[in-house]
């Protein structure tokens, strides 16, 4: 058994960077789209609303599966054609951003309009109150569905396999087929995964503590 | 009264359909105290809630201090902070202690320097009888405690004017009168206040005038004793019947 992850620790290695650069990009896009269409959402402006609900109609009630073969194959056949890791790390952005607009959302509601009006009242403007007053608490409550949400985004790169991105779940089914060990090329996956969202789950807990909001 | 601190001249203000205030003429003197009082619904919040701009208006003007109220934007954050407030619910910022509650408004509209800020924090905090909770978190605070720091937090601003809308009304039986006695320190202090509330014994002591407000309209305003002991209208008469008897 150790022989085998001594032999194949290279691409065990190869994968779980690919991966860990897929996590990156598309998490860092979903945190920009979901900031975006949150304050679409919020905004006074109808058309930016609509949008906004749109988009986060369409996106959590798709399949990621067919997010990505319409990323790759459909936009590819209207004649945009982009690398797997590029249209994978988008189609994984968009996708987690509908869910993280709805997260931030959420945050945004959860602090009082009673607190906001407080604000106003001994005369912060808009942009100070929501730096003093509203961002603050928001964070704090949207931390813990942050990091669910990166823990699932995390998950999900796997489905990048099936447009040939050579990430990690990718690499242990080519181990399956060259080696005809399945369940120990599995197995090698199924740890680094586990170890690493364990630490990411703690990372956010203790922020979570951290920042927590006495009541 | 050339010189009142707050004037409003012929103010309506409809939600939609609703003419939620109707003609509202009222001068407030300064160092005066008013006490507005009607049945729910008659618009007592939504007139108090108008002189700072937390609602706006569609008809009339309203001058604080001989300025009128501008439009949303920086003129109206800088008038805001002329104009103190209370709520029913207190809106304490959660996230900031008691202290940082009372500094963030000088700090940040007023820049004045954190120190300076904190020492005045801290003997308005003596002021209200809260001073030994600075470092607390607004949840760890009883609701009448909780109050007196919303008070602190409006005067630190140095306010011309203090709002307080039914601040006793969420609060538990006995902790009213902590509150209350703060108020009335004030009243006797020669703050200029605008109060909505129903309680008889704080407008009795410190009310200069009574203003009665029945479906968006002042129907009636007159001093305490005389209010209570025989209403003008028919309509005031009628509403104190409700709330005398139980
Ligand atoms: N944001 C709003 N949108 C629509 N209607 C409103 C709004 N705020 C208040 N109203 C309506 O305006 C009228 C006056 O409300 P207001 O809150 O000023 O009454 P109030 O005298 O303070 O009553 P209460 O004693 O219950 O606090 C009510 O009919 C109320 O339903
Ligand atoms: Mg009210």
């Amino acid at each position: 058994m150790l022989e085998f992850y001594t032999e194949y620790w290279p691409d065990y290695w190869d994968g779980t960077l690919v991966t860990l650069r897929l996590v990156v990009i598309s998490f860092t896009l979903a945190c920009i789209i979901g900031v975006i269409i949150a304050g679409f959402r919020v905004s006074p402006v109808p058309p930016l609303r609509s949008f906004a609900s749109g988009y986060v109609a369409l996106f959590r009630n798709m399949p990621l599966l067919v997010v990505f073969f319409l990323a790759f194959f459909g936009v590819g056949d209207l004649g945009f054609v982009f690398g797997p890791f590029p249209t994978a790390a988008v189609a994984l952005g968009m996708y987690t951003g509908a869910y993280m607009a709805e997260v931030i959302r959420s945050g945004i509601n959860s602090v009082s309009s009673g607190q906001a009006e407080a604000g106003r009242a001994i005369g912060l403007g808009f942009i100070p109150l929501l730096r003093e007053i509203v961002i603050p608490q928001a964070v704090r409550t949207v931390i813990a569905p942050i990091g669910n949400l990166f823990i699932a985004n995390f998950k999900n790169t796997a489905v990048a396999l099936t447009i040939s991105v050579f990430e990690l779940t990718y690499i242990s089914r080519k181990l399956i087929n060259e080696t005809a060990r399945t369940w120990l090329s599995l197995l090698g996956a199924a740890i680094i995964y586990t170890v690493i969202l364990l630490f990411a789950g703690w990372v956010f807990r203790t922020l979570e503590d951290r920042y927590a909001i006495k009541r | 009264m050339a010189d009142a601190l707050v004037e409003m001249r012929g103010v309506n203000k409809w939600y939609g359909e609703l003419h939620a205030l109707k003609e509202i003429n009222l001068d407030i003197a300064e160092r005066e105290v008013v006490v507005v009082i009607g049945p729910s619904g008659s618009g007592k919040s939504t007139l108090i809630r108008t002189i700072n701009r937390l609602e706006s208006i569609q008809e009339g003007e309203i001058l604080i201090d001989g300025e009128r109220l501008p439009e949303e934007g920086k003129g109206l954050a800088k008038l805001r902070a002329d104009v103190g407030m209370v709520f029913q619910s207190f809106n304490l910022f959660a996230h900031k202690t008691i202290l940082e509650n009372v500094t963030l408004g000088p700090v940040k509209v007023k820049k004045m320097g954190k120190s300076d800020a904190e020492e005045k924090a801290r003997g308005l905090l003596e002021r209200v009888g809260v001073a030994h909770q600075a470092d607390k978190y607004p949840a760890e605070l009883s609701g009448g405690q909780q109050q007196r720091v919303a008070i602190a937090r409006a005067l630190a601003m140095e306010p011309k004017v203090m709002l307080f809308d039914e601040p006793t009304s969420a609060l538990d039986p006995e902790m009213i009168n902590e509150v209350l006695q703060v108020m009335l320190d004030l009243a006797e202090g020669g703050t200029t206040m605008v109060v909505v509330t129903h309680e008889m014994g704080f407008a009795r002591s410190a009310a200069d005038r009574m203003v009665f407000m029945d479906e968006g309209e002042i129907v009636e305003e007159n001093d305490p004793e005389s209010f209570y002991k025989g209403a003008k209208t028919e309509r005031a008469r009628d509403f104190l019947s409700k709330i005398i008897t139980h």
